[in-house]
């Protein structure tokens, strides 16, 4: 599979400024030596709590933040160091879904009006064409095509969602950066949601990296998973190995913390001490080592690299085992 | 035994400027004492106007049309809003809101706040002002101790903006607890939390139910969080109940369409995703009878002449749908009286 994204060794340090007669605000770093890669056409899924870096990661790839060091490699070419116009025409092909749908557009503009500027923008001339274009798009993301002439506060929060796909989709990008597409929604809405996603995926050729707390939808979705804690990633693995085997503490204790419908009571299995860390947070070894229920002299006093313990299952522990090769994984089981 | 609280043929409207909104429509409900009831629902299903109806907090332009609400024997209804303010709410009645940020006001030390509810609500039994105080201050410390917040002491001189988001819902969950209520009452209190503090909140929840004899009921959209934490359930659908009984049952079970078309929606559960088709009737408009009939798969045609009376499932939940029910008409409770 081809690697459509690169990320290598990307680190992002925000804030740092130093006011003359203002208290210095300490520089916050917020993505520490991250490097991934995204596959074309699949759905990648960046899960972690408050302060792990996902969302500044997912908008460094959008180009929106500079990173501090590394390299984004856009099909094997850099899109780091690029001037603003070229790296804003280099990185059209990535594309940035928000939250909130709504409140990205204007509440003055038909939707119509809304779907068309950004042909406009992009220099499509012909009124026709472009209504016939929106109109496609609309049907595309299950809108009716007459609805072009309502206003926003028409549409529920689930149609926004469609309006705001159908705007992305008609600049034809490749990759799509979706921050939390599900929260907040009811569960028939989000449902309805994440099937129009997967079918826009299969019908636009597009590729997903997905920002989500959300274990759940994680799980039914995602080819593959990137924990990260405190701006790093802790373990990445094919969504069916993480969830069968979480190997990095935290996964562990996060996977077993989310609510699941199978109904295993409020335990104390994986329940963990206190609140995710702030990143202004500044520690030798691993940042997950006061919370850690395994951890040992080395953690605290070394950054854990991120190196495989299987197939394709990358995990950033001292603690976590070698990886095995395949006569000894057959030695194991006989 | 007679439930803590017993919700019976509620019906609610709120006046908007479109017209009266119907909000909630032969609800009810009931919680044992010390258990955990959820109560589940989608948006603008009417969840949060039923826990105000049972604080009596309701908007000026909302209504109790019917009903009665009999906690430990009386009747909410029946009572004044003095009453209710004296004798009910923080006393009785704990209540723990969503938005921790909008229920603590940031210009006042979190420990003057707290220990303002308990003052409100001592009862004045001789002692001296001043060493009520220290006992209310020692009961305090002691509560934010059992809920794990750090430095307690310090933690009564400091302001909320200086707590993190799981922090601050245990300073709420400490301060619907001050004055030892029966009953409390958490409107999504981990909503915005982060995954691994909701799971110590809930877990916190459970164990503070056990040890205190306090029962809770918890209104949430989230099928996991009940899954995890409630003993009961009490499924809602546009203003009307639709199923409710113990957690398994249902969740295993589900006998109303509408519970099996939600459940199905659930990732854990979905085999592809799909959404109810339709939408959530406007409350302002609603259908006649059962309300999820213009979406059900399995509508009769009697199914919009009225509401069925409760019925028992297999599964031992109490479900309000005609093919549970008897089909002889004059079961059927006809909805549209007044």
């Amino acid at each position: 599979m081809t690697a459509i994204l690169t990320l290598r060794d990307v680190s992002v340090t925000l804030g740092g400024s130093k006011g003359f007669l203002r208290k210095a605000i300490a520089p916050v770093r917020a993505v520490r030596g991250v490097s991934v890669d995204l596959h074309e056409g699949e759905i990648l899924s960046l899960v972690g709590e408050s302060g792990c870096g996902k969302t500044t990661l997912g908008r460094t790839i959008l180009g929106l933040q500079r990173e501090s060091a590394g390299e984004i490699l856009l099909d094997g070419k850099p899109v780091g160091d690029l001037s603003p116009e070229a790296a804003r025409s280099a990185r059209r092909v990535i594309q940035y879904v928000h939250q909130d749908a709504g409140a990205a557009l204007d509440p003055w503009w038909s939707i119509g009006r809304t779907l068309e500027e950004g042909l406009l923008i992009h220099s499509m001339r012909d009124g026709a064409e472009r209504r016939d274009r929106v109109a496609n798009m609309m049907s595309a993301v299950g809108l009716d095509p007459s609805w072009g002439r309502r206003y926003p506060h028409e549409f529920s929060g689930g149609q926004l969602r469609r309006v705001a796909l159908a705007r992305i989709l008609l600049l034809q990008p490749r990759i799509l950066i979706l921050d939390e597409p599900t929260s907040g929604l009811d569960m028939s809405v989000q449902a309805t949601v994440l099937n129009i996603l997967l079918e826009l995926r299969e019908r636009f050729s597009l590729t997903y990296l997905f920002i989500s707390h959300d274990l759940s939808v994680v799980e039914r979705l995602s080819d593959r998973v990137a924990i990260m804690y405190l701006g790093r990633i802790v373990e990445a693995a094919p969504a069916k190995a993480l969830f069968a085997a979480p190997t990095h503490p935290y996964t562990q204790v996060l996977l077993a913390a989310a609510p699941r419908l199978s109904g295993r009571r409020a335990s104390d299995h994986g329940s963990v001490r206190g609140d995710p860390p702030s990143p202004v947070l500044v520690s030798p070894g691993c940042a997950f080592a006061d919370r850690c229920p395994i951890a040992e002299a080395a953690c605290r006093s070394e950054i854990p690299a991120l190196r495989p313990v299987a197939q394709a299952h990358d995990v950033a522990c001292h603690r976590a085992p070698a990886e095995q090769t395949a006569s000894q994984r057959a030695r194991r089981r006989a | 035994m007679m439930p803590l609280l017993s919700v019976r043929g509620l019906k609610v409207t709120i006046r908007t400027d479109e017209g009266t909104a119907q909000v909630l429509d032969d609800v009810g409900l009931d919680l044992e004492r010390g258990r955990i009831l959820g109560v589940v629902g989608e948006s603008g299903c009417g969840k949060s106007t039923l826990i105000r109806a049972i604080m009596g907090i309701l908007p000026r332009a909302g209504a109790v049309e019917r009903g009665e609400i009999w906690f430990e024997g009386e009747n909410l209804l029946s009572f004044s809003e003095a009453e209710l303010a004296r004798d009910v709410r923080s006393s009785r009645i704990g209540f723990i809101p969503q938005d921790p940020l909008l229920a603590l006001n940031p210009v006042f030390k979190v420990g003057s706040q707290l220990l303002e509810v308990m003052r409100w609500h001592a009862p004045s039994d001789g002692t001296r002002g001043s060493e009520r105080r220290k006992r209310h201050v020692g009961r305090l410390i002691g509560l934010l101790k059992r809920l794990q917040v750090p430095d307690p002491e310090g933690a009564l001189e400091r302001y909320p903006h200086q707590f993190s988001g799981g922090q601050r819902q245990r300073l709420l969950i400490a301060a619907a607890l001050a004055c030892s209520p029966r009953l409390l009452i958490a409107d999504e209190p981990t909503t915005a939390l982060d995954v691994t503090t909701q799971h110590q909140i809930l877990l916190l929840l459970r164990e503070l139910v056990a040890e205190l004899a306090v029962s809770l009921l918890f209104v949430t959209h989230d099928f996991g969080v009940v899954a995890e934490l409630c003993d009961d359930l009490c499924v809602i659908y546009a203003g009307q109940t639709v199923e409710s009984g113990p957690v398994r049952s249902i969740l295993d079970s589900p006998a109303h369409p509408y519970t099996r078309a939600l459940l199905a929606c659930h990732p854990d559960r979905a085999t592809s995703f799909r959404g109810i088709p339709g939408s959530v009737p406007s409350p302002l408009a609603p259908p006649p009878g059962c309300r999820f009939a213009p979406r059900c798969g399995d509508v009769r045609a009697i199914c919009s002449a009225g509401n069925p009376a409760q019925a028992r499932a297999k599964s031992g939940a109490e479900v309000r749908c005609v093919q549970y029910s008897d089909w002889s008409a004059d079961l059927l409770v006809r909805s549209h009286e007044s």
